[in-house]
């Protein structure tokens, strides 16, 4: 019993991994760009809940959009000031001014709402579920996070293979110029995959949060540099590999932390990571790359 | 043709070597004429270190061609390993100058072993992947340096990775790594002289790699894998030369930053992913496989933050601001035009020069 | 086409370094001529120096410490000063980090420091003490708490040193039975968890109570603990020590009851501050105890008074790390006074004289009633156990 149970702490943890692995690697498959800043700007999304709801009384519903909005707008503007003009640099240029920004939304962080912690109140309202007269333990959070990781993937998916605006990303990341002459309007394409990126944040910060109910400058941080590891894990960016990657990336920590040594998971989890990646150097459901000659 | 050219080369490094040599002289003639701040003075050792590991990374990243996001990893592997020789040493050897150039060798080779170990498996995969690979193994460092326990006694050395009870040492015993406390006492042997040769030690191993056979066979390797192997290249042995290299001036920049504390932790901040990061940032703005621009970002970098102290709340959320700015300033398309435009109306005879 | 963008690349961070050149120029003539909000180092007053970190995750400790301090300061200047003479305070940022501390400790000393009020964090601690110690600069840390913070003989500390709280702690859980089986939850990769976890784990084995678990996380991974509360359940501990700060500490309290695991919760005294946490579900702290100098909800006049000037100031509650700041600048003043201290002492003369005063001086402080010092720089002090009644600390027998 005690292995299904942290099997199923290992399923909440990595689902949460999985929400914030989707929005990043959504941007590094189209726009090519590891965005250092993902996880502030789902920061950014949690204290905006956290004020709406906490610190004004207002609905969580409100709570929610407002946050999404906010996020949405942060992401937009965060890709027209510093990202738009290095479009055509090199793209280590744009991963440091990603981590320029990251710097920035922390220490803007730390400004607006102070160091100190703040407990967020979860805005999910579904209780626990008991098996097995209790021994087995499934929090509200974890089945709304999964399910909701579950809706993201499908609708992203079929927006990126359905729709005209979906299929307009994926020609920008397989050849900008190409997509150009397509007639496709590669600035107003990435704008879009930036806005749609940086929503899922939001969705990921009052998630993560509800989770985790304590909400400091830093708390995107971790969370986010975990999140990477797992898109990377399942593919980076592949859709499905973002969530099986994320879920794998939680049971391995769990796991480790429970059998093996509660000190060294840290170490464990990066550990498998290198080694899947030795065997599968593209992640679980990378694309080979083709070496051109 | 490949005489001038030679000769372009060499002009351009001894001008490196001298930016260094000249800005030592004048920051010796600023302390020993009382003008240079305590704190300038005491930025001076960091900002060697900063200025080696920069140079180091700049190896990979400009050179190479890859991106590793772990060489604090390799520098903690220096840092810890040399200190705790110096601790261990403290009293056997008394001058401080044998101590700190053992100590030097010590660090610097473990690196270096460090860095062919990771680099064998590591140097097959690519791009974003190496990168996150490396940044995994610079947390994996860091990780369980914060569970080594270890202690000397009459015995011998204990060794453990749960705590300091289960080392079993006798009453004498003196614990020299102390988990996540780290190693206290260590000597603050480095200076800045010592700092300064060191990093001409780095440029000369740097530049001379650079221009030589080796050199030119890996940079073969960064423009076009397939033609250099197709011309009987060893790609594994010179990347992972290369890499090892580059650690091993890594471990170097690690000595020399454990020497100048009295206190060495592996702790997120100094040793964690932000900080392998902080010097591919040095790299960047510097210009990718630009040495002389390595050297002045560090520099700069490692000052801004220091000189926005009177900004006080304000000063982390500057020195973003300025990062970005600088950013875009440097390296977008559109910024770089600009600027054209402004020196071809102020310099006119550069820019026919260069149309030549 | 490569060369210009190096030349134009030079030239720009060329302007910047010329550029920062200057404002060091200016900075360095002068204090009076650096920025606004630049603490203006005064003619004629005692300069005290404080460092820890107002930017990043430990933003929160040396954001208290700052404003605890600048209360007793700008206490002791309406008061008259020290014999007369005002004190200056200037707190700079460490960033917790070891090397920027160093960095703040140079800074200040530009500024003219001749005392110091630091550091907040434990590391960084260590190594200013060291460049202290080399210019004889007396240094009270108000909270650093390992144990080679005060290992110069011109470093004091305010605080509980971490070997002491570790061994106090565990005695006091054996000498009122409160436990047979423990379980601990520590932060591995932090100097101040590990440092009171391993006197905790030596002295338990004097006292009648069993360890039955010893888990840990790290720096890393501090948001899921479900595996080490999951553990302590399974074997059936009936008291959880938890040697770490109340962030960590609030999360646990939270994920242990949605795990339905009731049992008695002890902390030292980073766990003070829990009932501060804005919004946080203060049922859930119902009953923990922790062994801490200091409690916000004392009803003594003199932390009734600090309470509300720093509420009233700084808008927050505050915690043990704002009350260490403001009984270290109590100590300084003390140790001037009693020292006969001039402004216009040369610092090492200021050490000698403070050096020999603090173990005379006795000051009725907020973290401890009569709080004395030895040679050693360590504190005399009473350590209370608290436990949480209804949302308030009170008193244990």
């Amino acid at each position: 019993m005690g292995f299904i149970s942290y099997l199923i702490d290992g399923i909440s943890l990595g689902s949460v991994y999985a929400l914030i692995a989707l929005g990043y690697t959504m941007v590094y498959g189209i726009a090519k760009m590891l965005n250092f800043a993902h996880g502030d700007v789902i920061m950014i999304g949690g204290y905006t809940v956290y004020t709406i709801v906490s610190t004004m009384g207002l609905s969580p519903w409100l709570g929610m959009a407002a946050s999404v909005v906010v996020c949405t707008v942060l992401g937009v503007a965060v890709e027209k000031i510093a990202y738009k003009p290095l479009r055509m640099a090199s793209p280590l240029a744009v991963l440091i001014t990603a981590i320029g920004v990251s710097y920035f939304l922390q220490n803007m962080g730390l400004l607006i709402f102070t160091a100190s912690p703040k407990a967020f109140t979860s805005v999910v309202s579904i209780s626990n579920i008991k098996l097995a007269d209790g021994a087995l333990n499934i929090s509200g959070v974890t089945l709304v996070t999964i399910i909701t990781c579950i809706i993201i993937m499908i609708a992203l998916m079929f927006f990126i293979k359905k729709t005209k605006a979906g299929r307009a990303m994926v020609a920008v990341s397989e050849d900008k110029g190409a997509a150009l002459l397509m007639g496709i309007d590669v600035n107003s394409t990435i704008s879009l995959t930036f806005a749609i990126g940086s929503g899922l944040a939001a969705v990921a910060g009052f998630l993560l949060c509800s989770a985790y109910p304590t909400l400091t400058p830093y708390t995107g941080a971790m969370p986010g540099i975990k999140a990477f590891v797992a898109a990377v894990f399942g593919g980076i960016g592949s859709i499905p590999g973002a969530f099986i990657g994320g879920i794998l990336l939680g049971i391995i920590e769990i796991l480790s932390k429970a059998y093996i040594s509660s000190q060294l998971s840290d170490a464990i989890v990066f550990l498998v990571l290198i080694l899947v990646l030795l065997i599968k150097p593209t992640g679980i459901l990378g694309k080979e790359i083709h070496e051109k000659v | 043709m490949r005489d001038k050219k030679l000769n372009k080369t060499f002009k351009n490094n001894l001008i490196t070597y001298l930016i260094v040599i000249i800005s030592y002289a004048l920051v010796q003639a600023m302390i020993l004429s009382g003008n240079l701040s305590s704190l300038m003075q005491g930025l001076l050792v960091p900002i060697c270190t900063y200025v080696i590991m920069a140079l180091a990374l700049n190896l990979v990243v400009g050179v190479l061609g890859e991106l590793s996001l772990g060489h604090a990893g390799f520098m903690c592997v220096g840092a810890f390993s040399s200190a705790f020789f110096s601790k261990l040493t403290l009293e056997a050897i008394p001058n401080a100058g044998l101590r700190f150039f053992l100590a030097l060798l010590i660090g610097a080779v473990c690196a270096a072993i460090f860095g062919i170990i990771i680099g064998i498996p590591v140097l097959r995969l690519k791009g974003d992947y190496l990168a996150i690979v490396t940044l995994a193994f610079g947390e994996i460092i860091k990780n369980f340096i914060n569970v080594m326990y270890v202690g000397k006694d009459s015995n011998g050395f204990h060794f453990s990775i749960k705590d300091v009870a289960s080392l079993n040492m006798e009453d004498d015993g003196l614990v020299i790594i102390n988990g996540a406390q780290g190693i206290t006492g260590t000597p603050t042997d480095s200076n800045f002289t010592i700092g300064v040769l060191l990093i001409l030690f780095t440029l000369f191993v740097v530049l001379n790699l650079t221009n030589s056979r080796t050199g030119r066979a890996i940079m073969s390797i960064r423009d076009n894998r397939i033609a250099a192997e197709s011309v009987g290249i060893n790609i594994t042995k010179y990347k992972l030369m290369a890499f090892a290299i580059s650690a091993g001036l890594a471990g170097i920049g690690g000595v020399l930053y454990a020497h100048n504390l009295s206190t060495l932790t592996a702790l997120p901040k100094n040793f964690g992913y932000n900080m392998s990061i902080m010097f591919l940032v040095f790299v960047v703005l510097g210009g990718i496989g630009n040495m002389r621009g390595s050297i002045i970002a560090a520099v700069v970098l490692t000052l801004l933050p220091e000189l926005l102290r009177g900004l006080s709340d304000y000063r982390m959320l500057i020195y973003a601001v300025v990062l970005i700015a600088m950013m875009i300033f440097t390296s977008a398309p559109s910024m770089i035009e600009y600027r054209e435009k402004i020196m071809a109306k102020f310099g006119k005879n550069k820019v026919s020069k260069e149309a030549e | 086409m490569k060369k210009k963008i190096v030349s134009v690349l030079l030239a720009a961070t060329l302007a910047v370094m010329s550029l920062a050149g200057c404002g060091n120029q200016a900075s360095d003539k002068t204090s009076t001529a650096e920025g606004k909000n630049e603490v203006e180092a005064e003619e004629g007053t005692f300069l005290i120096g404080g460092i820890g970190p107002v930017t990043g995750e430990l933003a929160i400790y040396g954001m208290a410490e700052r404003n605890g301090a600048q209360i007793a300061v700008d206490e002791i200047n309406e008061a008259g000063g020290v014999n007369g003479t005002k004190l200056t305070f200037n707190f700079q940022d460490d960033e917790g980090d070891a090397e920027k501390s160093v960095n703040a400790y140079n800074n200040l000393k530009d500024w003219g420091m001749q005392i110091l009020c630091g550091t907040v964090t434990s590391t960084p601690c260590i190594a200013v003490a060291a460049k202290s110690s080399q210019d004889n600069l007396f240094q009270i840390t108000p909270s650093g708490s390992a144990a080679d913070c005060i290992g110069p003989d011109n470093a004091f500390r305010v605080c509980f040193s971490d070997p002491d709280q570790g061994t106090k702690s565990a005695e006091y859980i054996g000498e009122n039975k409160l436990a047979k089986k423990v379980a601990i939850i520590y932060d591995s990769s932090d100097v101040y968890s590990s440092g009171i976890t391993d006197k905790f784990v030596k002295e338990a084995e004097e006292q009648d109570f069993e360890i039955v678990a010893k888990e840990a996380f790290t720096a890393d991974n501090k948001t899921d603990f479900s595996v080490q509360i999951k553990k302590a359940q399974s074997e059936g501990a009936d008291l959880v020590f938890l040697p770490i700060y109340y962030s960590q500490a609030a999360l646990i309290l939270q994920q242990a009851n949605s795990l339905g695991f009731e049992t008695t919760f002890f902390g030292c005294d980073g766990l003070d501050g829990i009932l501060g946490v804005e919004n946080f579900d203060q049922k859930l702290a119902e009953g923990v105890m922790l062994l801490t100098p200091f409690a916000a909800d004392a009803t003594d006049e003199l932390t009734k008074n600090f309470v509300a000037k720093y509420k009233e100031e700084y808008g927050e509650v505050p915690n043990q790390f704002a009350a260490d700041g403001y009984d270290a600048i109590y100590a300084i003043a003390a140790a001037l006074e009693k020292g006969e201290c001039k402004p216009d002492m040369s610092v090492s003369d200021i050490c000698e004289a403070m050096k020999k005063a603090m173990t005379e001086i006795s000051i009725e402080g907020l973290t401890g009633e009569k709080i004395t010092w030895d040679e050693s720089g360590a504190p005399d002090k009473e350590a209370k156990a608290v436990v949480i009644k209804d949302g308030a600390y009170s008193l244990m027998e």
